[in-house]
């Protein structure tokens, strides 16, 4: 089982207390009635599938019940660091340059 | 309710205990001190930390919410509503949501240890977590190294009771 480290509890706990909640950092567009189709599609559907670090989104909600991020390697299915909701990107910058 | 008691009923106890109020409360943290103020009631700000003062209970769940315990509500939602205005807060009685369990027994880890996935052995004497036995959310509050109350939602109860049931024979039975 894989233990995930809650940002707010600040306990490394079991999976079976989260959920998964998709990628992370996609801001909902402000106006949504100006988008094309073709950007509303991409705002809906498109996600980064990466191979590697992933941003993602989790919910504590057998717990605090708070949503945070996580980076998570989607090969190794490591985490690699979990931060607070509204946190900047974490930078990653050499294992990016990498890619 | 209790449960039966057998010869092994010293190893581990499971009641049910009386209703009592129940309240749930969300303010945001620039608010918290005078919701503290207004129910005479310290509001801890670490995940798990209890308060008790007057027979009232708080233990806090988020970084923004707390479930309170109370002999009746209506004094708290009193207090609380009167500084609505200044302090925009939820407070929800939500007495009837679950019912709680006392767990006890030299037995009672094993017991929670065939539910919960986190280790609840870790957990502090006077703590408590929102986590989760089998599929049911529910709210453990440890009261002593072998004490434990347990909130669950009344519709799961007969599910947690019918596991343990289950476990218990199984740890009178020496598995
Ligand atoms: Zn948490």
């Amino acid at each position: 089982m894989l233990l995930i480290h809650c940002p707010y509890c600040e306990e490394t706990l079991p999976e079976l207390e989260f959920a998964y909640a998709g990628e992370a950092h996609i801001a909902r567009p402000a106006d949504p009635s100006a988008l094309s189709d073709e950007e509303w599609r991409d705002f809906l559907f498109i996600r980064t599938n990466a191979r590697g670090p992933h941003f993602e989104r989790w919910r504590h909600i057998h717990g605090c019940a708070q949503f945070f991020n996580a980076v998570r390697d989607t090969v190794s299915d490591r985490f690699l660091m979990t931060y607070k909701a509204g946190a900047p990107r974490p930078d990653l910058s050499p294992k990016e340059d990498a890619e | 309710m209790t449960t039966q008691k057998h010869d092994f009923s010293a190893a581990l106890q499971i009641e049910e205990l009386a209703p009592s109020a129940r309240l749930s409360l969300r303010v945001r943290p620039q608010h918290r001190a005078q919701l503290a103020r207004a129910l005479g009631l310290d509001l801890p700000v670490r995940i798990g930390d209890r308060t008790a003062a007057d027979g009232r209970e708080a233990l806090c769940l988020g970084p923004d919410e707390w479930l309170i315990l109370a002999p009746e509500a209506s004094a708290l939602t009193a207090a609380a509503a009167a500084i609505y205005a200044t302090a925009p807060h939820s407070l929800t009685e939500i007495s009837d949501r679950e019912i709680t369990l006392r767990l006890s027994g030299a037995s009672v880890l094993d017991l929670l240890a065939t539910g919960c996935p986190r280790d609840i052995a870790a957990l502090a004497e006077g703590r408590g977590c929102r986590t989760v036995f089998d599929s049911a959310t529910v709210t453990i509050w440890r009261d002593g190294p072998t004490a434990f109350r347990m909130d669950v939602w009344r519709s799961f109860l007969p599910h947690v009771r019918n596991l343990m049931a289950l476990a218990e024979a199984e740890l009178a039975a020496g598995l």
